[in-house]
């Protein structure tokens, strides 16, 4: 059996360090390598992006992108790794982590513990996004996009408009379109705050919304201009008065 | 017991503090609009707008001279300071009258034995309410909300630093060793009976402990500016004063951001008050904001019941910066 690769994400240099020291007197009994190291949630799926790790052990409060998000992403991943989270003091995780037996450890970590996390971290099964998606405690920061064998992450404030089509979502962005493949109606639950429905097939970033106007054909439709993108984009019948009153404030 | 009222400032309130002003202020006109109503023979209004245009007069002249004599009221003993008190407004009350009299109405008729009546029963309420004040805030019922008070830290500051203390003993013991001292010092003050003032030198020492343990968890993502050359070090201030605040400096301002970020310290005294101006970093919507309200409630809440209205706290936020400001009165130990 090949060593167990692992790979550590903490934003705290000391705390990745005792991680090491540890793991390292756990190897004796369980063949495993430190295959990598990283500071953010970010720099781990960037990581895993080019690189195969086994089992992650995932710090839970983390600036920017959090442990609980890091893991949402990292399971869009073809061959996601098992994921364990490690947390100092954090009341709420380890409640929810509890309730839907995810495995967790607590820092300082011993490494009886540590070891019986990872014996059984190969049998795992990993949390479930559906499971991680209750214990996330507000909207993502970011989409995760699976492109050519890696994730891309679309920061949710770049977004300008999100599109129904067929199979996918389309994202737009200043820069481009993405694909997601997540449900609309998903979206909308998740991100209302931040974005509006102006139609049966799409959403808008309320900040983002510049005016409306009647198009010139002859149907009268209303189009929404946004920032940023040239596109303008139909506003459907019953929307429209939700359109003006966000552009009121 | 003994120990509150050896720290407190208590005796004669700062005459010069806008808070004790108001108070002061307040209390006597609401003294003379009953004194108008019950004198009202004619129209009240007419009645309150007499009074007034002496009282008022008085009032701003006595209280300019307490203001101006504050000092050396300060140092008689507290029987004395209230009869020289007395003394002086009665005295201010009958140069003020009587030049009024000659201003408005021409020598002759005029009352005197009522203004001074009116004056001492106004002066001697106004310190009876002071007195009782005092007496409300020092006893058993500040020593039960001061210890209850006790400033209370985060246990996740707590595990962090002993994972970044476990995680210096087999490769820089000697840090290792440094950062558990510096961990004994600044729990032993949390765990202490902090009803006493401390020095300011003291508290600031402590604050750099517990920010050494912050810089090696957080390494180069915490820079830190102080600027106390001119701070007062023999300054009385509450224990833990400072640090939940920097604490909530590290938490909100630090910690959530994934690039460095900056905590300055800066403490001075001005004239007859220590300022403390603590600026971090301000991350637009925070989530934890709970929390960091319950500090600084719990800091204000402690300098007012050692200061009153003498101390203030005020948080704002300025661009990207997070800024609280501490005002209060300079005291010594002498």
């Amino acid at each position: 059996m090949n060593p167990l690769a692992i790979l550590i994400v903490d934003d705290e240099a000391p705390a990745r360090h005792r991680l090491k020291e540890v793991l390292a007197d756990c190897a004796g009994e369980l063949p495993l390598t430190v295959a990598g190291e990283a500071a953010t949630g970010r720099e781990a799926l960037e990581w895993l992006s080019h690189h195969r790790a086994d089992v992650v052990l995932l710090d839970v409060r983390m600036p920017g992108m959090n442990g609980i998000e890091t893991a949402r992403h990292l399971l869009t991943l073809p061959q996601p790794p098992a994921v364990i989270f490690t947390t100092a003091y954090d009341h709420y995780a380890v409640q929810a982590f509890e309730v839907n037996a995810i495995d967790y450890l607590l820092k300082p970590v011993r490494s009886e513990r540590l070891l019986a996390a990872l014996r059984k971290a190969r049998a795992l099964s990993s949390p479930q996004g559906e499971t991680l998606r209750e214990l996330a405690d507000g909207p993502r920061s970011h989409l995760g996009i699976f492109e050519r064998g890696r994730i891309l992450l679309l920061a949710v404030e770049d977004i300008v408009f999100l599109r129904a089509e067929l199979k996918y979502v389309t994202v737009r962005t200043k820069k481009g379109e993405y694909l997601v493949e997540e449900p609309l109606v998903r979206l909308e639950e998740e991100f209302g705050e931040r974005f509006l429905r102006i139609h049966r097939n799409c959403l808008v970033a309320r900040n983002r919304i510049r005016g409306v106007e009647k198009s010139h054909d002859d149907d009268g439709t209303w189009l929404v201009a946004l920032e940023g993108i040239p596109e303008q984009l139909p506003v459907s019948r019953r929307q429209l008065p939700l359109v003006k009153e966000a552009l009121r404030r | 017991m003994r120990i509150i009222k050896q720290n407190l400032p208590v005796t004669l309130p700062n005459f010069c503090n806008l808070g004790i002003m108001l108070r002061i202020l307040v209390l006597v006109d609401v003294m003379s609009l009953l004194a108008a109503m019950a004198r009202s023979s004619g129209s009240l209004w007419q009645e309150v707008l007499e009074i007034s245009a002496l009282v008022q007069p008085i009032l701003l002249a006595s209280l300019l001279a307490l203001c101006l004599l504050r000092r050396w009221l300060k140092r008689l003993p507290y029987h004395l300071g209230i009869a020289a008190i007395l003394l002086l407004t009665t005295v201010i009350t009958t140069l003020v009258a009587v030049a009024g009299q000659n201003l408005f109405f021409g020598p002759g008729g005029l009352a005197l034995d009522r203004f001074w009546l009116f004056s001492l029963a106004a002066t001697g309420t106004v310190l009876y309410y002071f007195h009782l004040r005092n007496r409300a805030l020092s006893p058993a019922i500040t020593e039960a909300r001061l210890q209850a008070l006790q400033a209370r830290i985060r246990p996740h500051f707590l595990f962090n630093s002993l994972n970044a203390v476990l995680s210096l003993i087999r490769s820089d013991p000697k840090r290792a060793e440094q950062t558990l001292e510096d961990m004994a010092d600044l729990f032993r003050v949390l765990m202490a009976d902090n009803r006493q003032l401390t020095t300011l030198e003291k508290e600031v020492a402590l604050c750099r402990q517990y920010l050494n343990i912050e810089q090696l968890r957080l390494g180069e993502r915490l820079y830190l500016a102080w600027a106390i050359d001119k701070m007062p070090r023999e300054a009385l201030v509450p224990p833990l004063v400072l640090q939940p605040l920097l604490e909530n400096a590290v938490y909100h301002g630090i910690e959530p951001r994934a690039e460095p970020g900056e905590i300055s310290i800066n403490i001075y005294r001005s004239r007859d008050e220590v300022h403390f101006v603590i600026r971090n970093p301000y991350l637009g919507d925070d989530k934890h904001h709970g929390g960091n309200k319950m500090a600084l409630d719990n800091v204000r809440e402690r300098l007012k019941l050692h200061f009153d209205a003498e101390a203030s706290l005020d948080a704002s936020i300025h661009g990207n910066t997070y800024q609280v400001h501490i005002t209060l009165p300079y005291t010594t130990s002498e």
